[in-house]
């Protein structure tokens, strides 16, 4: 069940740095543990994070085993029109968790 | 519904015998030879002026992960709970909203358990009280204990008794509980043969390894814990302290269990409820 919560202002003056945090449900299963039996439990993790704003990529991040569950992630961004913020998270199974939030920017 | 007024703190006396057994203790330790030398004395219970939730003891950074509701990860269970709330598991087609109305409703439910159950007559918790309306009303299975619906069940209507004062449950059959509770929390268990007091009442705010002891209230459950990576039950965290005295831990769900819980939460009473808390 993958659900994401990001923290991020409803409105801005056009220019201002924002900072916008983004958390989301995930294992994060590292590849490295093991069952009972031995067998290994297979690597599942979140690979890819990005956020676009204004038709652009503004932040990527490429993320690693060593990264805890449930990864809040952090950044700036400068505000410039109001358009969504598009957060986007990949994982190995290939699912891919979306979330939007409306940014109004104001002169 | 209707929440019952706040206790005064006055009214949650010490113990008027305490200080006979106190000093029965401090015998028994000096002739023990106690391997741990600074705990040679048993101290007092935590005086009520004294009292602190774990949340004092926390890196400031921790603290700000627990009071942003979008940065405590906590909150991602407490979502999936809202979606539970709405959701008809069982043949009968019967939703938690069905019965109980908005989830909002359930404000000061969980400061107040353990609580009698009238039907068997015995105390029960939160988690088998979710679990008796799964089964009994909503004819759905049981989740699993410490399963993540069960903790999101229990996050969201925790979280509903936020900032809420703890009022354990005054029947004599809760109360009955929490003193068998009292005997276990003073009992020394386990191949360390230390008790939950020798910690938690004589050594909190002192450093276990690179941890600081907590005066161990359950202000916060369930909480998400960064060593665990996702939400515990306060039934976790008391077997993970019996595990930590190697002392074989009572089952999920066992009397003990439950009785420990009622004695807590007398322990706290007046405490603010955090659920659900970040917890290093």
């Amino acid at each position: 069940m993958a659900s994401a919560l990001i923290d991020a202002p409803k409105t801005a003056k056009r220019g201002e740095i924002i900072t916008l945090r983004a958390l989301v449900s995930h294992q994060m299963e590292t590849g490295y543990r093991r069952e009972i039996s031995g067998a290994v439990i297979p690597r599942l993790i979140i690979h890819t994070f990005t956020c676009h704003y204004d038709g652009e990529e503004i932040f990527r991040a490429d993320l690693f085993p060593a990264m805890a569950a449930n990864p809040l992630i952090a950044f700036t961004t400068v505000a410039t029109r109001s358009e969504p913020l598009v957060f986007r998270w990949l994982d190995d199974a290939g699912v891919a968790i979306t979330e939007t939030v409306q940014l109004v920017v104001t002169a | 519904m209707m929440f019952p007024e706040r206790h005064s703190r006055n009214n949650i006396e010490p113990s008027s015998d305490f200080y006979l057994p106190a000093f029965f203790i401090a015998v028994l330790f000096a002739i023990n030879l106690s391997p741990v030398p600074f705990m040679a004395v048993r101290a007092a219970e935590i005086p009520l002026a004294q009292r602190q939730s774990g949340f004092e003891l926390m890196q400031a950074e921790t603290q700000a992960m627990q009071r942003n509701d979008l940065s405590n990860p906590a909150m991602l269970w407490v979502r999936e709970g809202e979606k539970l709330w709405d959701e008809k598991p069982g043949e009968n087609g019967q939703s938690c909203v069905a019965c109980h109305g908005v989830v909002t409703g359930m404000a000061g439910v969980a400061a107040s358990y353990p609580t009698l159950d009238t039907a068997s007559g015995r105390p029960i918790d939160l988690t088998g009280r979710i679990q008796q309306c799964r089964t009994d009303r909503q004819r759905a299975s049981a989740w699993p204990r410490e399963s993540r619906a069960l903790l999101a069940m229990a996050s969201l209507i925790g979280l509903q008794s936020r900032g809420m004062p703890i009022m354990p449950a005054p029947d004599p059959i809760s109360k009955a509980g929490a003193a068998r509770g009292k005997a276990l929390f003073n009992q020394r268990v386990g191949q360390l043969n230390l008790s939950c007091a020798q910690c938690h009442d004589d050594n909190w705010g002192r450093k276990l390894g690179s941890a600081t002891i907590p005066q161990g209230h359950p202000t916060g459950y369930p909480i998400y814990r960064l060593e665990w990576q996702g939400v515990g039950s306060l039934q976790r965290r008391l077997r993970n302290c019996l595990a930590g005295v190697r002392a074989e831990a009572f089952p999920f769900g066992a009397d003990a269990l439950i009785d420990l819980e009622l004695f807590l939460m007398e322990r706290a009473a007046g405490m603010t409820v955090e659920t659900p808390a970040v917890r290093p």
